[in-house]
């Protein structure tokens, strides 16, 4: 009885919290027609707009990576000073508010900020253009990848590198054939959360972007905008497509933990 | 909800316009000039997108027709006072157009990005359109409401933005405010007290203007929303016949939507005598038109006259005749322990 309760409960919860909004958000984006939604969906502004959003995430993913895991293996195997405020410094961006976030970078690199106005002189603007969007995109989404393959460095523990080092490895084989497959699973995790944060920033991008129609508006921005604009249509099916590419990350999640495991093994 | 229908007279003039700029455009490609690239940035309040939209393309013909060089014009669109945030930011604008005086002052004050007398560069106050706080009521007016005065009654509930928040709930609070005043023949207690009423009228206070539609339509609260003129009759124009109806009161406030060139910018980027010229043809009897179409009110004689049946007569007071100036209005009412701080405490 106790049981059935609990899972009604939890369905229940899932249906109003996630469901029942999602499914209004087609609801919504197909309110006036197939016809409409597609005009809504071809704009050319919403197609710069998902442009923007994808190009972001495609810088902004690498340079994550490269950083997170470096990070990771430093901070899990290496004793150093400020090794503990490296971590904590790290999660600051789970902790800020991304409008705050977002004015910080503003203040520093907008044009009277002391980075911004030095790179003034050389006719170079960092703020208002893709480079704050990537800027604090990456500063957003930085703590993901460093939390999900940590714990996976510090549970797998230095054998295997010891071993591979010992059996004559370089660094390079040791990294590829021995870290990475280790640490695989945790890092396409990261990736992919860091991927969805990325997509869906709203409150930090909004407030460098310079909200230039076709040029820095992202689908988030886009959807704000074109709400207020009282184009609801419009605005849902922006949405729709935030929805979609949010999908198809929570889909290779699924296939990587689909596919995961068997490569581990192999390796 | 769909997109805002516009009256079908003046989108098939907007395309004759069009039109007629094409040929000219062709005829000067005969010339020997040869055609540049060229991009102005028009940095602008919310919701003006679909407004500048339309005007846009016909300025960009007009220019080909002139000069022979390909014109973009981008738009940015968000809060004005955020805009102007950006501007001073480095947000690289050549011109704004913007629903708050202040806005562009700032720009004028803080490093001189707009030149100091922008109000007298161009005609009106250097503001194209004027629109005023008016009222939507529901179908058949039940509530019977006329003016302000019908607003402060018992069993009137009122929906507009926080003036706290919102640049047109401050328009609102002050167009009652000086409708009291000059009811009660200069007696400042009297309209704290008619402000008071209004305030204690209010069923649900949004952060902004979208909102406060969403609260009135959506979620059918309150029986007046309480905005400008031109939202009332876009709102009005895409929802159901009958279903609202607009009250313009006898009095109301100037509400203007000032435009400036970006100087500092402009200049930098060698576009100031394209964003002259844009400012300028704002005023044009063609762009009056196409403004009046998303029933701003505009001063072109032309205009006002084909117009006239759009745009109930109306008494506008303005903020520097009741209030001395923006700057004044906002310290007075909306500043730290303003009447607005002081009405809210009772």
């Amino acid at each position: 009885m106790l049981r059935r309760l609990l899972i009604l409960a939890a369905l229940a919860f899932t249906v109003i919290v996630v469901i029942l909004p999602v499914v209004s958000i087609f609801h919504r984006a197909f309110a006036e027609g197939a016809g409409a939604y597609w005009t809504a969906v071809s704009d050319p502004e919403t197609l710069a707009a998902i442009r923007l959003t994808i190009v972001t995430a495609l810088i902004v993913l690498p340079l994550n990576t490269v950083f997170g895991l470096a990070a990771a293996w430093a901070i899990a195997r290496f004793e150093f000073p400020g090794r503990r405020l490296l971590l904590i410094v790290i999660e600051a961006p789970f902790a800020v508010s991304p409008v705050v976030a977002g004015l910080c970078f503003l203040l520093i690199y907008g044009a009277y900020g002391p980075v911004g106005a030095a790179l003034a002189d050389y006719n170079i603007q960092l703020m208002f253009n893709l480079t704050g969007i990537v800027l604090v995109s990456a500063f957003i989404t930085c703590p993901f990848v460093v939390r999900e393959v940590l714990p996976v460095l510090q549970v797998t523990g230095l054998d295997e590198e010891k071993a591979a080092l010992t059996l004559g490895a370089n660094g390079w084989q040791m990294f590829r054939h021995i870290v990475l497959p280790n640490v695989s699973w945790g890092l396409a995790y990261g990736v992919i959360l860091s991927a969805a944060r990325a997509m869906g920033e709203f409150g930090a991008v909004s407030v460098v972007s310079g909200a230039i129609r076709g040029q820095t508006m992202t689908l988030p921005l886009q959807v704000e905008l074109m709400y207020n604009d009282y184009n609801a249509t419009g605005a849902f099916a922006a949405a729709t497509l935030l929805t979609f590419l949010a999908l198809a990350t929570l889909a290779l999640r699924g296939l990587l933990h689909h596919f995961g495991p068997k490569r581990d093994q192999a390796a | 909800m769909s997109l805002f229908s516009r009256a079908p007279l003046s989108r098939r003039r907007l395309v004759k316009n069009s039109l007629g700029a094409g040929l000219l455009a062709f005829a000067g490609l005969a010339g020997p000039a040869q055609a540049e690239e060229q991009e102005i940035l028009n940095v602008s309040y919310d919701i003006a997108r679909e407004l500048y939209a339309a005007l846009n393309p016909v300025f960009a013909e007009e220019w080909k027709a002139e000069t022979g060089n390909d014109l973009t014009i981008q738009q940015s669109h968000a809060g004005s006072s955020k805009q102007a945030r950006a501007i001073l930011q480095g947000l690289q604008a050549d011109v704004v157009t913007f629903n708050q005086v202040l806005d562009v002052q700032v720009l004028a004050d803080r490093g001189g990005f707009v030149a100091e007398d922008w109000k007298s560069a161009l005609p009106n106050n250097a503001s194209p359109y004027y629109s005023l706080p008016a009222f939507l009521v529901r179908g058949g007016n039940p509530k019977g409401i006329e003016d302000w005065d019908d607003l402060v009654r018992e069993d009137v509930s009122l929906v507009f933005p926080n003036p706290k928040t919102s640049g047109n709930g401050r328009y609102t609070y002050l167009a009652a405010y000086a409708y009291a005043l000059e009811a009660s023949g200069g007696d400042e207690a009297a309209a704290l007290d008619f402000v008071g009423k209004l305030l204690k009228n209010v069923a649900v206070f949004d952060t902004g203007g979208r909102g406060a539609t969403t609260t009135f339509v959506e979620r059918n609260i309150g029986d007046v929303l309480i905005t400008f003129e031109a939202e009332v009759e876009n709102i009005r124009a895409a929802e159901d016949d009958g279903a609202y109806e607009r009250v313009v009161p006898e009095t109301s406030l100037l509400a203007e939507f000032p435009v400036a060139l970006v100087e500092k910018v402009a200049e930098q980027r060698g576009t100031a005598d394209i964003g002259r010229a844009y400012l300028e043809f704002l005023y044009s009897t063609e762009a009056q038109r196409i403004i009046a179409s998303f029933n701003n009110r505009v001063h072109d004689p032309e205009v006002v006259e084909e117009t006239a049946d759009q745009f109930p007569e109306v008494r506008l007071l303005t903020v520097d005749d009741v209030f001395g100036s923006w700057e004044e209005a906002q310290e007075a009412h909306f500043g730290d322990g303003g009447t607005l701080d002081q009405v809210f405490r009772n």
